[in-house]
């Protein structure tokens, strides 16, 4: 059997509907095909875990690269000039790759004074956890890492481990730039957790599941309809609401502008980056990028749809579903869903000027977590309504 | 014996532990067996570490280690929600607060006392007398490990279910709810400033 067919085979086959934990990755199954037979489970297991990590961290770098060009050209044309032109031809796409090769030339130094283990670590466990979270993120209603009914509780769990790789990124420094940085991402993650769970919880009231492939699939219908426009920010006014309290939680989590103050680089030199350089530096980069697609990407599936759009409705209904070309209009849908928000974050990074350290606290703590706790009580009643009257 | 000696020392027993247990739990019960050994490792070697420690901050950042050995015991023994809650929890609110208070303390400055020390030897003691007696064949020798890792026992669904059953545990649910609340509220008004707490000389903000 020729390894087309395999891929063929794996992803025609009719998983779809299935009940949670009812099958392996496809990685897995694509390789307990040719699995030969001296193989013993221990190897092949190892096998199939280093093609996935592989996989992640391959998708990992592209958004990384991908953001960079984007975030480039994007500030570029907010503040009226190009950005990138020359390097590879066509406006400046070879850029991050050249920027690539640079990091990974430049001299990797470590201060004197600094806690070397740590120092070393810190990176490491920044990137340990983003990849742990996009290991979550399903690809399409058929390629999944792991089919898991609790995607988004794992994504924002293992997402909120890379705050600790910040922190150590600080301390571990011995500068004091770095440690005031550090100082303010902790409590920064700390005030912003919250009404970024709290929000969630309307669209999963809404949609009734962690999972992210669930969630998708119950956005399908509008009134009973399978239009693929029944997306949680139509179904319910109130998660509008939520999705804005999100969205700025998110970007006080992924550190960005206007909450870049663990940064700040007018203020703190480059905050508990100051001491980095070289390819270690550029590991927070990948994390950064990779943490505004995460959002971006919860934020897509739990307000907006998922994988779902009338394109992928009329697909369902033209009986394409389960199909390779099906798969990957979902997997298209949902990257196209997320960059949308990646733009958004970026606009607003180049929009907004940054806020102080008391404002943040004072934002978090004071309007946005009362505002999400009255969300998800207003929710609550709608949804009850709704099932009184609809049932 | 310098001080850097004996870190060195220290860690490269803790490292020597780590990769015989790996590789007892991989020959005793493969891939359950190699994953349980990972996460004891992580989970005592992360403890052994924090007691060991000079430097509150970096005791601290040992305790990442335990929490997420312990998260991943919870994962093996088919309960994905406690593993997850507790990452959530532990690693990304109960750590990153105690970083936060610990952060501006100066390092290296108590000696290390001997209870520390003591609970230290313990653990890798400890940690040694099992490699051991594995080895040479006393004691335990076959590693009884759970059916399966594929299925988790508990869903996350049932855990909803069961909280918001009457029949079940909903009052327990509220209950702890409602003692969180106060608890909540009281701490804000324990921390609250009161204005007339303020002189002019103490300078305000």
């Amino acid at each position: 059997m020729s390894f087309l067919a395999l891929v063929q085979d794996t992803i025609t086959k009719d998983n779809v509907m299935g009940t949670p934990h009812d099958g392996g990755n496809f990685v897995t199954e694509l390789l307990a095909k040719i699995r030969p037979e001296w193989l013993p489970e221990w190897m092949f297991i190892l096998t199939a875990v280093g093609i996935a990590v592989g996989f992640i961290v391959a998708m990992v770098s592209v958004i990384a690269m991908w953001s960079v060009w984007m975030e480039r050209k994007v500030s570029g044309h907010i503040q009226c000039r190009y950005g990138p032109m020359y390097a590879g031809g066509w406006h400046g796409w070879a850029q991050t790759l050249a920027d690539g090769v640079k990091l990974l030339l430049k001299e990797d130094m470590i201060p004197k004074g600094a806690d070397r283990a740590l120092f070393w670590l810190a990176p490491a466990i920044v990137l340990a956890g983003i990849f742990g979270a996009l290991a979550a993120m399903p690809l399409s209603y058929d390629w999944y890492f792991a089919r898991m009914d609790l995607g988004v509780f794992t994504i924002l769990a293992l997402g909120s481990t890379t705050t600790i790789g910040v922190v150590m990124a600080g301390w571990a420094s011995n500068s004091k730039w770095s440690l005031y940085g550090a100082m303010r991402e902790a409590a920064q993650v700390v005030a912003y957790e919250i009404p970024l769970g709290v929000s969630l919880l309307c669209p999963l009231m809404t949609l009734g599941t962690f999972s992210l492939l669930d969630a998708s699939r119950e956005q399908a219908t509008l009134f009973g309809w399978d239009c693929g426009m029944g997306w949680a920010v139509f179904t319910n006014p109130f998660n509008m609401a939520a999705f804005v309290i999100f969205w700025i939680a998110a970007l006080a989590e992924t550190k960005r502008a206007p909450f870049d103050l663990p940064e700040a680089e007018s203020e703190l030199v480059a905050g508990f980056l100051t001491e980095y350089s070289g390819i270690r530096w550029s590991f927070f980069f990948m994390e950064e990028y990779a943490a505004m697609f995460l959002m971006s990407v919860v934020g897509a599936v739990f307000f907006f749809g998922g994988f779902e759009t009338p394109l992928t409705a009329l697909m369902r209904a033209a009986d394409l579903e389960g199909g390779v070309l099906y798969n990957l209009v979902c997997f298209g849908t949902l990257v196209l869903k997320a960059f949308a928000g990646v733009f958004l974050m970026m606009w607003l990074r180049w929009t907004l000027p940054r806020v102080r350290i008391d404002q943040v606290m004072t934002m978090g703590y004071k309007y946005l977590t009362p505002l999400a706790l009255l969300c998800v009580l207003l929710t609550a009643v709608w949804e009850y309504v709704r099932y009184l009257v609809v049932g | 014996m310098s001080e850097l000696n004996r870190q060195r020392l220290f860690y490269t027993v803790l490292a020597f532990l780590a990769f015989g247990s790996a590789g007892k739990g991989l020959l005793e019960a493969g891939v359950e067996g190699l994953m349980f050994s990972i996460f004891a490792s992580l989970t005592l070697g992360g403890a052994a570490v924090c007691i060991w420690e000079r430097s509150v901050v970096r005791s601290a950042f040992a305790l990442m280690a335990t929490f997420l050995g312990v998260a991943g015991f919870f994962l093996i023994l088919g309960s994905d929600f406690l593993a997850m809650a507790q990452v959530l929890i532990y690693v990304g609110g109960v750590l990153a607060l105690l970083l936060f208070g610990v952060m501006l303390t100066k390092p290296d400055l108590n000696e290390r006392s001997l209870p520390r020390i003591g609970a230290a030897t313990a653990l890798i003691g400890g940690g040694i007398a099992f490699l051991v007696s594995q080895m040479v064949g006393v004691g335990v020798k076959t590693w009884a490990m759970a059916e399966t890792l594929e299925e988790p026992t508990t869903k996350a669904h049932d855990i909803g279910i069961a909280f918001l059953d009457p029949k079940q545990y909903v009052v327990a649910f509220e209950l702890a709810a409602f003692l969180l609340t106060v608890a909540l509220v009281a701490a804000v008004y324990i921390a609250r400033r009161r204005t007339e707490d303020f002189t002019p000389e103490e300078g305000q903000v």
